[in-house]
């Protein structure tokens, strides 16, 4: 190769800016067009994504090996407290019930329709993450033939995980709720005052994320339940997000900031559900 | 031919290996950029033009599969990619310090434009927490692999030199 370079007799320069213009081009296009360009992405992600799927499966080999590492103590330690918490829980799950049976005794009375009817769900399995770790963006293998669509809400086990954000034709991509430019409209579902729940990367490794613009005068405490709110336009009214923390005043003393504790474990995300029924979106009248 | 061939079977490995085994492995919430390794190795060894243009590849694949907005990863791996191709009259096929120390460099500079354009621009300032957080790890980790890496990447370029050398 080095023999053959000077006599085509290009200048590097030349080719360099050749291509930074169409880099710069390609920006553009894709930022003005967003949605033009997504073919081309399908594209490129139908051929990589079988391959990914591949792989995966080698990774997650290597990482069930390593697990395996994890010493007996800590496993029994985990055990005691889980036998305690079924015991607890068993003992709780009681009194709720005894508590449903009078809620289904009074809701027949006021013949209130269940408040959340069951979504349809879909599930998923979490084959790549975005490379970069400066983002929680991770690509799911269901796609627009499994009948995903941008915009639907993913949840892993009982928690709001994020929202489909991208779709190809055997792949979509999803924002978590953690990640740093994550906004989700939020709500206390004890008091019901809204909120703001955004992703904060500086809060990451505590396991935290950022509770903004709550009231001033919220009767809120530590651990209340935050849940997805009404007033939300993307995400499905009531699915719990995690619970509160660290509550301050806001330095314009207008406002309550606090810190949430999501209850997806967004570590160890393998599986995910993919809600597949949108929020309506408001229409006007005359269309 | 066979060189262009190898080198794009050797960005999809990277690619795939960096999105989906990696992250099970990660330490300190990084992975290690096995493309920036591979860019940076192939400018080395080989000069200009190859890793300008297996840089621009790189990046494309990545932001076609990962970024919203396309361009960004290709433009910042090719200048890698053409700087790096000037070190080229340096290299030395026993010379292990240098390539290495050129990864991380490239990393570091590569880290901080991503953070300009990804997080200053949305007007997060704090670039103390972020350089602690994800650059410094990120560059270890990178560097770390590097080693391995460019050790695997380079005997696969001296084996494909090989039979061309017997012929002269």
């Amino acid at each position: 190769m080095r023999k053959r370079t000077p006599k085509i007799d290009i200048r590097p320069k030349h080719v360099l800016s050749a291509c930074t213009v169409l880099c710069l081009v390609l920006i553009l296009v894709s930022f003005r067009y967003g949605d033009k360009v997504s073919p081309v992405k399908t594209a490129v992600g139908s051929v990589v994504t079988p391959m990914q799927k591949g792989i995966n499966t080698v990774g997650t080999y290597i990482a069930e090996k390593l697990d395996a590492f994890q010493s007996m103590k800590e496993l029994l330690e985990k055990n005691a407290e889980l036998e305690q918490k079924v015991a607890d829980l068993t003992y709780e799950n009681s009194i709720l019930m005894q508590d449903k049976y009078e809620l289904d005794g009074l809701r027949e009375l006021y013949k209130v329709d269940q408040k959340y009817a069951d979504y349809p769900k879909v599930a998923a399995r979490v084959i790549s993450k975005d490379t970069n770790s400066f983002y929680s963006v991770f690509t799911i293998d269901k796609g627009a033939n499994d009948g995903i669509a941008v915009d639907m809400n993913v949840l892993a086990g009982n928690g709001l995980a994020g929202i489909v954000t991208e779709v190809g034709k055997n792949y979509a991509k999803v924002r978590s709720i953690i990640d740093d430019s994550s906004y989700v409209s939020g709500m206390f579902m004890k008091t019901s005052d809204t909120c703001d729940v955004k992703g904060d990367l500086e809060l990451l490794d505590e396991g935290y994320i950022r509770i903004e613009n709550i009231s001033i005068n919220a009767k809120i405490e530590d651990n209340y339940e935050v849940v997805t709110s009404h007033i939300s336009d993307k995400y499905l009214q009531g699915i719990l997000i995690g619970y509160v923390s660290h509550i301050e005043t806001d330095s314009s003393n207008l406002s309550k900031v606090a810190y949430l504790k999501p209850v997806v474990d967004f570590e160890h995300l393998e599986e995910v559900l993919i809600i597949t029924e949108l929020k309506e979106t408001l229409q006007k009248l005359d269309e | 031919m066979i060189r262009v061939l190898i080198t794009a079977v050797e960005i999809l490995f990277c690619f795939l290996l960096q999105s989906s085994v990696f992250p099970k492995i990660a330490l300190a919430n990084v992975v290690p950029d096995l493309l920036m390794i591979l860019v940076v190795t192939v400018a080395f060894t080989r000069g200009v033009f190859p890793g300008m243009f297996t840089g621009l590849a790189a990046g494309l694949l990545v932001d076609c599969c990962l970024g919203d907005v396309i361009g960004l990863y290709g433009i910042l791996y090719m200048f890698i990619g053409f700087v790096n191709g000037y070190t080229n009259r340096f290299y030395d096929s026993d010379d292990y310090i240098m390539p290495v120390a050129l990864i991380g460099i490239s990393e570091l500079v590569f880290s901080f434009f991503y953070y300009i354009f990804e997080f200053l621009l949305r007007g997060r300032l704090n670039i103390g927490y972020y350089a602690y957080r994800l650059m410094l790890p990120k560059v270890v980790y990178t560097v770390v692999m590097g080693v391995f890496f460019y050790k695997l990447f380079h005997s696969i370029h001296k084996g494909l030199l090989a039979p061309r050398k017997k012929e002269d």
